[in-house]
């Protein structure tokens, strides 16, 4: 079985990022990026099933500039097998993206699509359940745990819900998004990075897959949001009980 | 509304619908076994048979962990792109929404087709008061046709169990007072210290994502960016440091306090009131000195 991951290159979680003077957006030249944190955990657990012997292949996709071949190469010094860079210089949706991938999984035929939960630079944690949507597979999200059973083809999924855990069972093919408890991504080894430079990173453009990048939203601005007032420091449990009655109110 | 599910508390929930509100006009019941889950493969699908019959122009769930699983797979069947995570409504087709772990708030305009679907970060909006009319306002309540709900294009899903904590202490969404314990904690035992200290409070306990991956507490407690978004009246930290994907929960509650032996940790960047000290004492201490709860 083939396992396709999406990985998605973002502003590196621990940038303290700032908003551009004009409005227009989150500054983002000269600031460090990464591969989004919950797409290298989706990356992981794909290798980790395949490591196990239950699939053959992981190829890794990335969609977006040149450099998105930045985040394929650590993904592939990571373990994947091959990658796919789909070059696009427009702002990436959930919607196209989808369907960007729906194209590839039919050339590709994957068994499993693993991807992040959610993208730290827009959080919008959309894309996955679109793509099983398109494809008309079952979807496991927000996934704490992941057990495949070949014999089966089904894939048995726990869930980080708002009640606690939930456990679905889906037929393969299927689609996962991970959340940050399924597992501790590994660090790319030296030889590893080495070795990535010689795998195939395979090159497509929207329009070579029949979709159009395009928006139904359109961005009017990007604010910073409302700052806080200070606060005080205070030095003893008597004086905090006093304030939090008498001047918050709250108690 | 639409309300999906099956058996007799579906119809009584359908009832309530009907007479909670007066801006709502029509209560549509999908009465079934397959929805006595909440599976997203069959929601998707009512929800896009729903709207090919009706044309909503707007269709909207709350942000949390069952609306974002199926309004975007409902949004690709219908070929729109979903708002989430909304926290203003500035207009019909304006809104607001924050990015980079509410570090930075976007104003979009939807420009598309019907429906403009929504999801709608809960603690930003009020609650509206229930109907106490007694002649009260019932709005009409029909029942989705599902004969051509076609089993076999929906991918197949099967709910296996939900493994929750059972607890008396409030809701952690909307309780008026949260008081949450990070890795400072260092322990599940300790997490006791500051369950009595929410039991006192009448408070909901959270968690950071430190405490909840060290295993002091089940997931959910997690307040943060992926997990809870909570904005009570009063939220208090105990050995949180204040990490951007913590504060990102909990950023919007109305009084902040933080306890902290680092005099530099980042939450007393945020809290209104900062103490730093040890919470291993302060705790037992606000224990002995506070107020019992009315």
């Amino acid at each position: 079985m083939k396992i396709m991951v999406a990985v998605k290159r973002v502003v590196d979680y621990a940038v303290k990022i700032r908003v551009k003077p004009d409005k227009t957006g989150v500054e983002t030249k000269n600031v460090k990026m990464s591969m989004n944190p919950f797409c290298e955990i989706a990356l992981e657990e794909a290798l980790r099933i395949r490591e196990s012997g239950l699939a053959s292949e992981v190829v890794a996709v990335s969609i977006g500039p040149a450099q998105c071949v930045d985040t394929l190469r650590t993904g592939l010094a990571m373990g994947a097998d091959r990658g796919i860079h789909v070059e696009s210089q427009d702002g990436l949706n959930p919607l196209s993206v989808a369907k960007v991938l729906r194209a590839l999984v039919e050339a590709e035929k994957p068994g499993l699509f693993i991807l992040g939960k959610q993208a730290i630079d827009d959080d919008c944690n959309q894309t996955g359940q679109m793509l099983a949507g398109l494809l008309k597979w079952p979807q496991g999200t927000f996934a704490s745990k992941v057990t495949l059973d070949k014999e089966k083809q089904v894939a048995t999924v726990d869930r980080e819900v708002d009640g606690g855990i939930e456990t679905v069972l889906l037929d393969l093919p299927a689609v996962i998004t991970t959340d940050l408890r399924l597992n501790q991504p590994r660090y790319a080894t030296l030889p590893n990075i080495m070795k990535a430079k010689s795998k195939v990173i395979k090159k497509h453009t929207p329009g070579d897959l029949n979709v159009e990048m395009k928006s139904d939203l359109e961005v009017l601005q990007v604010t910073e949001p409302p700052k806080r007032k200070a606060g005080v420091i205070i030095s003893s449990v008597d004086e905090l009980i006093d304030k939090l009655k008498d001047e918050a109110r709250v108690i | 509304m639409l309300l999906a599910g099956s058996g007799p508390s579906l119809q009584e929930a359908a009832a309530y619908a009907a007479s909670c509100h007066p801006s709502v006009s029509k209560v549509l019941v999908a009465d079934s076994d397959r929805f006595m889950h909440p599976l997203a493969e069959p929601w998707a699908r009512l929800i896009q048979l729903v709207q090919q019959r009706e044309n909503f122009s707007h269709i909207v769930a709350a942000s949390g962990s069952f609306g974002k699983n199926i309004l975007p797979r409902a949004a690709a069947l219908l070929d729109v792109s979903p708002v989430t995570d909304v926290i203003e409504i500035s207009e019909s087709t304006k809104f607001v929404r924050p990015i980079y772990a509410g570090n930075a708030l976007c104003t979009v305009r939807y420009t598309g087709a019907h429906p403009c679907m929504l999801t709608i970060r809960s603690t930003s909006f009020q609650a509206q008061p229930d109907s106490t009319d007694s002649k009260a306002h019932k709005a009409p309540i029909s029942q989705v046709d599902l004969s051509t709900f076609e089993e076999d294009t929906i991918g197949k899903s099967q709910y296996v169990k939900l493994t929750s904590q059972e607890s008396e202490r409030p809701d952690l969404g909307n309780a008026r007072i949260v008081v949450t314990g990070g890795r400072g904690l260092k322990s599940a035992e300790n997490f006791k210290m500051l369950e009595k200290l929410a039991e006192k409070l009448g408070a909901a306990v959270g968690a950071t994502r430190a405490a909840v991956d060290a295993g002091f507490v089940p997931n959910d407690l997690q307040v943060g960016q992926t997990g809870k978004i909570v904005a009570p009246e009063l939220y208090l930290a105990f050995g949180v440091s204040g990490a951007i994907q913590h504060l990102a929960g909990m950023r919007d509650s109305k009084v902040i306090v933080a306890v902290n032996k680092d005099a530099d940790a980042p939450i007393f960047q945020v809290a209104d009131y900062g103490l730093v000290g040890d919470l291993f004492e302060v705790i037992p201490e606000l224990l002995e000195k506070l107020p019992e709860k009315n």
